[in-house]
């Protein structure tokens, strides 16, 4: 199965091609929906057989390389086109074509209807073609053009309905945000290739880690190849400052944002920290700014989240901040912690996703949770695994959510020290407050939309069985990395699955702290009873007393203006950067640069060829006799060559 | 002065000078009548050569099958014949006049450089078998079965070729 | 035969190339150009029987027995070609039939 890995690429690939080509003319979606979805169920099974195979082999032969041709031979540098099958990308392809499966399928259901039906999973499979590129490359050219093609199909699934309006412009400037953001953190990743190449004389993984680990570098060099790397990122899992274009990325259709902008393509920038771990481990200083960008992102996208009135982008900025949660993990130096978060994280938003999807096509395409409520009589079964996904991510022991960010928020106690833990814990809070606020506006309290032209219903059974299946991953998914304290040293399963991959960086790394069981599990009981108590006070406020909410809103009007208007960060931007670079763009770009000197040069020298040829055009008369002769003339001065040469 | 060099410098002279009026006829139908006539002289010429399967061929096939088709043609376009020759862009017409000869120089001083009569001595049996029907279809039908088979194909290609190009509108 | 010396084949060979290419060269009239043209192919076909013979191996004859037949696919086929080319543009002339570029 390890050895098939290539067709969980391709099968992907061959699926886009065929719904790309012939999806227009297939008019059945049923169709189009089985070839779509077919192919990423096939890849997930393939990758669960490569992983049971993985599984079975000793720990030291569990990564390996499966090289299909090269890819570019130019001098010195050689790249294959090789998926490596480590423990790593394993568990990411799980997540990517597990969840990526269950995403498709709910998308028959949602998409029904739709004129761009096929389009639509074309752009899908062409997304997990590309995803699965970026996790199982084995270098970095190839991670690469993941990259790049993740960032195109995000592109393209954003500005996917590019008739619509979207909040103040249209879903193609918002796509094109995303493109536009995305492409500066592509070009810290561009940078990090060639500096990489420099330094190790290497693009391959294996062997840029292997001297990494063992060669002596300078740590100034780790730093700017680290911080090059992270601002790559930054760029792709929407981070300080880069973040700005997530919360747009909304426009695109729901299981977009699902599969997307919430379960994988996002969480390209923890893994590739993660694969490059060595490298940071060995520039503790961007390590630490990792984990501050991290920190600041989780709290600051948490407290905007607070506030937000449409479903999907309470969902976004939650995003975001989960995203911070990540990064300040893998600062922390506990990449697995950062994984294993990426992992939960995939299961219980995915299916906050989803659901919103669920109650969005529910209520005729409504967005704004102010008019909602009282949902639960209408969709049940949403509304349990809603509840359940809500429970996941504010932390409520037992569920998958709690066991990734306790070990997060411990992990940040331990490496970074008490305030980290305390902001951590904070974000935390808000999180547990904007979801259950999440909740209880959409599916308690009164109905608050209009009877008359909105009827709630449940959606059918392809798209709710997918919920079903994720709501029961989110409930399990974090028994397999159950805490240390409770279950030893190796108890956890999915950190020693890990472990192999991050064993050097851990032992550049080695400051980590040795504290009490005690503290872990005091730490644990304050983080959820605080959880707790925010949960309570969200229900109880939304729930009961809603007039309250509007008191507070009233009486912190400038704090809440502040909030709903995201910190006014966008509109920064558009005066400090997009402006500037509009203007100057404009005025010296375009009137001197361009026109003057590009413009001028460029016609000259297209002036002075047609002067040349214009002399030269006489030869080709098009009458074949002079060919010949010039011909013929050539042959003449051959043989007498010939002849002159015996 | 034996038979044969006296043949060769017959055939020779009515070959050369055949060509050379074909090229400088003004009326088309003449040329082809010149060029038919240095085809039944290249045909003696292999005779002498000893090669009278090739001789055969070139009669039926070049002097009787194509030189009729270019007759046929001939007839049917009813062109009207070149009056100035060397009138029209005479700089150009003498270059290329010039360029042949000198072809024909540098040709000729490799042929009597090379003088390949010196280092071959003409093996008068071998020769005589090596034209005969026999010892060509032989070869034809054994080791250049799959050219002789190509040949025959290109020649079916053509002929529907040839009658797709010559119909009378393109649909 | 061998009272003839080889020479004489490849010099008479050479002559009637080099007037079938003044030929292709100077002659407007198209179809007086494809017969330089079967003139420049037989006197290539003069040169392979030559050696052919005076070498005693018969490769170089069914040689020219391949050349024939290209050469009649391509008399065929080219004599198609001009008129087509007859039918459109009302000529033969080559000088008028400038189709070699756009």
């Amino acid at each position: 199965m390890i050895n098939l890995i290539y067709l969980t690429v391709l099968l992907p690939l061959v699926g886009f091609l065929i719904n790309g080509v012939f999806g227009r003319k297939i008019k059945n979606e049923k169709i189009v929906g089985a070839i779509g979805a077919g192919a990423v169920g096939i890849s997930f099974l393939i990758v669960v057989g490569a992983f049971f195979q993985t599984v079975g082999l000793p720990v030291e032969q569990r990564s390996n390389t499966v090289e299909l041709f090269t890819w570019l031979s130019v001098a010195g540098l050689q790249v294959k086109f090789a998926y490596l099958v480590d423990q790593l990308s394993l568990t990411m392809a799980l997540i990517v074509t597990g969840v990526g499966f269950l995403i498709h399928v709910y998308s028959i259901g949602y998409m029904h209807g739709d004129k761009g039906f096929w389009r639509f999973f074309a752009y899908l499979n062409l997304f997990i073609f590309a995803m699965m590129n970026l996790i199982l490359g084995d270098n970095f050219v190839v991670l690469f053009l993941g990259w790049e093609g993740v960032g195109l199909c995000s592109y393209l699934l954003i500005g996917f309905w590019y008739d619509r309006k979207f909040e103040k412009g249209t879903t193609s400037q918002a796509a094109k945000k995303a493109f536009v953001v995305n492409r500066i953190g592509d070009f810290g990743f561009l940078l990090v290739m060639f500096l990489i190449y420099l330094t190790f004389d290497s693009l391959n993984f294996k062997e840029v880690f292997a001297k990494a680990a063992s060669f002596p570098i300078a740590e100034s060099t780790f730093g700017m190849i680290a911080i090059f790397l992270f601002i790559g990122a930054t760029g792709k899992s929407a981070q300080i400052p880069l973040f700005v274009w997530l919360p747009d990325a909304m426009a695109g259709p729901t299981p977009v944002s699902a599969l997307i902008h919430a379960a994988t393509m996002v969480t390209a920038g923890v893994y590739m920290v993660s694969r490059a771990s060595i490298i940071f481990a060995g520039a503790p200083a961007v390590m630490m700014i990792v984990a501050v960008v991290g920190l600041l992102t989780a709290i600051l996208a948490a407290s905007i989240g607070l506030v937000q009135n449409d479903i999907k982008k309470v969902l976004a900025y939650s995003t975001v901040s989960q995203l911070g949660y990540m990064f300040l993990a893998a600062g922390m130096g506990a990449f697995s912690a950062s994984i294993f978060h990426v992992m939960t994280h995939a299961f219980f938003k995915a299916l906050l996703f989803l659901g919103a999807g669920s109650v969005i096509h529910g209520m005729h395409e409504e967005q704004n949770i102010q008019k909602y409520g009282g949902l639960k009589k209408y969709m049940p079964r949403t509304y349990l695994t809603f509840f359940i996904a809500t429970m996941a991510i504010a932390g409520v022991p037992g569920l998958s959510g709690f066991f990734s960010k306790d070990e997060i928020l411990w992990n940040a106690y331990a490496n970074g020290g008490f305030v980290f833990w305390l902001v951590g814990m904070i974000t935390a809070m808000m999180t547990a407050f904007y979801m259950f606020r999440l909740l209880s506006l959409t599916f308690y309290g009164k109905e608050r939309f209009d009877h008359h032209h909105i009827h709630p219903h449940e959606s059918p059974a392809v798209m709710t069985v997918p919920l079903m299946v994720l709501a029961l991953l989110s409930i399990i998914g974090g028994y397999i990395g159950l805490p240390k304290v409770f279950v030893g040293e190796h108890g956890n399963l999915f950190e020693s699955w890990l472990e192999p991959i991050y064993e050097p960086a851990m032992r550049k790394l080695a400051h980590f702290g040795s504290h009490s069981h005690f503290e872990e599990i005091l730490l644990m009981a304050v983080s959820v009873a605080l959880a707790l108590s925010a949960i309570y006070f969200a229900l109880n406020v939304y729930k009961n007393k809603p007039e309250f909410a509007e008191k507070v809103s009233v009486k912190f009007s400038g704090l809440y203006k502040l909030l709903l208007n995201k910190y006014f960060i966008d509109e920064v931007y558009e005066a400090a950067i997009v402006q500037p670079i509009q203007k100057g763009s404009e005025k010296l770009l375009w009137k001197v640069a361009d026109v003057t000197l590009i413009d001028g040069a460029v016609n000259g020298l297209a002036k002075l060829i047609d002067r040349i040829s214009g002399s030269l055009r006489k030869i080709q008369s098009g009458i074949a006799q002079s060919y010949a002769l010039i011909m013929m003339g050539g042959i003449a001065l051959v043989i007498l060559w010939l002849i002159l040469s015996l | 002065m034996n038979i044969q060099l006296i043949l060769f410098i017959v055939l020779a002279a009515v070959a050369a000078v055949t060509s050379v009026m074909m090229v400088t006829r003004k009326n088309a139908v003449i040329s082809a009548v010149f060029l038919v006539l240095n085809f039944f002289s290249l045909a003696g010429l292999y005779l002498l050569l000893n090669a009278q399967f090739i001789a055969v061929v070139q009669v039926i096939v070049y002097a009787g099958a194509i030189m009729v088709l270019f007759l046929f043609v001939l007839m049917l376009l009813n062109t009207e014949t070149e009056h100035k020759l060397f009138i029209d862009k005479k700089g150009i017409k003498f270059f290329a006049v010039l360029v042949s000869v000198f072809v024909f120089i540098e040709l000729a001083y490799l042929i009597f450089r090379g003088s390949p009569s010196r280092t071959l001595t003409p093996n008068e049996i071998a020769s005589v078998n090596s034209g005969t029907i026999q010892s060509i279809g032989q070869q034809l039908y054994t080791n250049y079965i799959i050219p002789f088979e190509v040949a025959g194909f290109l020649l079916l290609a053509t002929t529907i070729g040839a009658m797709v190009l010559a119909k009378k509108k393109f649909e | 035969m061998s009272s003839v010396p080889m020479e004489y084949y490849l010099i008479l060979s050479a002559f009637m190339f080099c007037v079938g290419v003044a030929g292709v060269l100077i002659r407007r009239n198209a179809i007086i150009v494809f017969m330089c043209i079967e003139l420049m192919l037989n006197s290539a076909n003069l040169t392979l029987v030559t050696f052919s013979s005076y070498l005693g191996n018969s490769i170089g004859q069914i040689f020219v027995f391949f050349v024939m037949t290209v050469a009649a696919a391509e008399a065929a086929a080219g004599l198609a070609i001009i008129i087509a080319i007859f039918r459109n543009k009302k000529t033969v002339n080559i000088d008028e039939i400038n189709i070699f570029k756009w």
